[in-house]
């Protein structure tokens, strides 16, 4: 059983046990527009929540992504090296940065949930 | 995530923009080209952690709000009713891009025709006997000889013959035509007068610039426009566009063919309308209108030229007339003269950065010792190339095509390539009427 958390800056965390997939939401791949790079974290960097943990590059500008929880890189997703346009196109599926083991759970609690993140995004319009 | 999606990360080594001479700062517009604007209008986003905002192009988003208010251009409902993602531009309110997205906007403007509103972009008009021996006085370009109905890229120098501006200044039969940056016509109106108090300057505030390019605009505009096909590029008439007087132009800042249309601002979305009901036609914003130019080798004002940077360093010597050259007699000519003489001490280069990876504006450049030998002054992806594409400064030893670099790009360091420019060849209709030189 999965459940997928969000963040205020419109990341998403799906966690399976204690592995948490990490990517950026639908409402952010619209507002960034065409990503054209991803840099993403190295297997095994040990990343503190809210440290900067990738890079995520549209057409005319780069964009952090923070870590919304702790842990270490287990996995990044390989197949953005050489299609980008996953993160547009699948962004919470196919288009995932990597992921996480995660270091406390209970950090996920201070996340938002599915409802609350769907509310955030209403209020920024 | 936090996508501080049209802003930039400031870098350090990037030299400031100018002031005026009150101490005003002055956001860039352009020749049409993207401005990392201060202000996501109507958003919500936050610039990236450590952001520190530059006083000198970015406004703050709250406290003086009120103080900045973006003005909106003769076009400005059209872009909300296509959808187009507002920001504020050199002070105005224009889309970044359109549904379709950057990628597509410029796709389209490469395969067939893109209309951009370029209504921020300052127009003026000088009258008077001998306007174009007293503009002269201010810019290295040959004026005099310049023949009715044609035009000619030229600059604002400063007395270091560092680059106050960019401008393009057309001959009609009865008047100069000139057309300045956005962020810079305050001052470069200011300038003007001070320096030619003897020419009628007559700044067009009541006019919009809609500019149609990409290999399929002849045929659009030319339903409208059927003169239009008369022209060749860098010519320039009085025409009537589906029925409207217009002052139109086969230009651009896209590397396409292409026109730029003049127009009453009153008239200017009904206009606007017919040519995007072409076929050929569809809109894109100042987001594509940057990757184009950056693709076509051309300069970004406040960006790829500066006051700190002289025509020899830009590579832009070709705009010098040979008169000039000899005689001066504008501001900085015997910087300008010096170094075309013995080599200026760094150049504009183009670069190819390796990988996928963007390589962007402040990204500093080293040699393979690590040295810092140049800084990067435009970049980003390349929809035609298919892959990152940049420009900058490099000391003048290392400017040859071919030299090997590197780039620093969040802490790491990219190998980058000095490439020849255009990254895209440019397709003007330089011969013939109605064809290009493809």
């Amino acid at each position: 059983m999965s459940e997928t958390r969000y963040t205020g800056d419109h990341e998403w965390v799906r966690v399976e046990s204690d592995t948490a997939t990490v990517g950026i939401t639908n409402y952010a791949q619209e507002q960034l527009g065409d990503v054209v790079f991803v840099d993403l974290p190295e297997a095994g960097t040990n990343l503190e929540k809210g440290a900067e943990a990738a890079t995520v590059e549209s057409v005319k500008a780069a964009s952090e992504v923070y870590a919304a929880v702790s842990g270490e890189v287990i996995e990044v997703n390989e197949a953005l090296t050489d299609e980008p346009g996953l993160v547009n196109s699948a962004p919470e599926a196919d288009g995932w940065f990597f992921k996480l083991k995660l270091s406390d759970p209970a950090e996920l609690d201070e996340l938002m949930d599915a409802a609350a993140y769907k509310d955030h995004c209403a209020g920024l319009d | 995530m936090r996508p501080y999606i049209w802003g930039w990360r400031p870098t350090e080594g990037v030299k400031p923009p100018i002031l005026t001479e009150g101490g005003q700062s002055l956001r860039f517009g352009d020749r049409g080209g993207f401005e990392p604007p201060a202000t996501q209008v109507g958003g919500a986003f936050e610039a990236p952690e450590g952001f520190v905002p530059n006083p000198m192009t970015d406004t703050p988003t709250t406290d003086t709000a009120a103080a900045t208010e973006a003005l909106p251009t003769p076009l400005l409902a059209l872009h909300r009713e296509l959808g187009g993602k507002l920001v504020d531009f050199a002070g105005y309110l224009l889309p970044v891009q359109y549904p379709a997205g950057i990628m597509a906007e410029h796709k389209q403007c490469r395969a067939a025709a893109a209309l951009f509103d370029v209504s921020h972009m300052g127009q003026v008009e000088l009258k008077g006997a001998a306007a174009d021996a007293a503009l002269e006085r201010l810019v290295p370009g040959e004026l005099q000889k310049l023949a009715v109905g044609r035009q000619r890229y030229t600059f604002f120098t400063n007395d270091a013959g560092g680059i106050l501006d960019d401008l393009i200044v057309a001959r009609l039969p009865d008047r100069l035509f000139v057309v300045v940056n956005a962020a810079c016509k305050t001052a470069d109106i200011a300038h003007l007068r001070a320096h030619l108090p003897d020419i009628e300057l007559k700044p067009l505030t009541d006019r919009a610039l809609i500019a149609v390019q990409g290999p399929k605009a002849v045929q659009a505009v030319a339903r409208h426009a059927p003169a239009a096909t008369d022209l060749t590029f860098l010519s320039i008439a009085d025409m009537e566009v589906a029925g409207i007087p217009a002052l139109v132009s086969r230009s651009g800042y896209s590397g396409e063919d292409g026109f730029e249309i003049s127009l009453p601002a009153a008239e200017a979305e009904a206009v606007a309308r017919k040519l995007l009901a072409e076929p050929e036609v569809e809109p894109a914003g100042l987001g594509a209108r940057d990757s184009l130019r950056l693709e076509a080798g051309l300069c970004l004002y406040g960006h790829d030229l500066t006051p700190e940077t002289t025509p020899v360093e830009a590579g832009l010597t070709w705009a010098i007339g040979k008169r000039r050259r000899e005689e001066g007699g504008f501001p900085g000519a015997d910087v300008v003269r010096r170094q075309l003489a013995e080599g200026p001490p760094r150049r504009r280069v183009g670069l190819k950065p390796e990988g996928r990876a963007p390589v962007r504006e402040g990204a500093a450049l080293t040699d393979s010792e690590g040295k810092t030998v140049g800084v990067v002054t435009s970049g980003g992806f390349g929809p035609t190339v298919g892959g990152p594409v940049a420009m900058g400064y490099v000391s003048a030893g290392l400017a040859e095509t071919g030299t090997g670099l590197f780039a620093e790009v969040r802490g790491k360091q990219l190998p980058v390539t000095v490439a020849g420019l255009p990254f895209v060849q440019q397709r003007y209709a330089k011969s013939s009427a109605t064809g290009g030189t493809r």
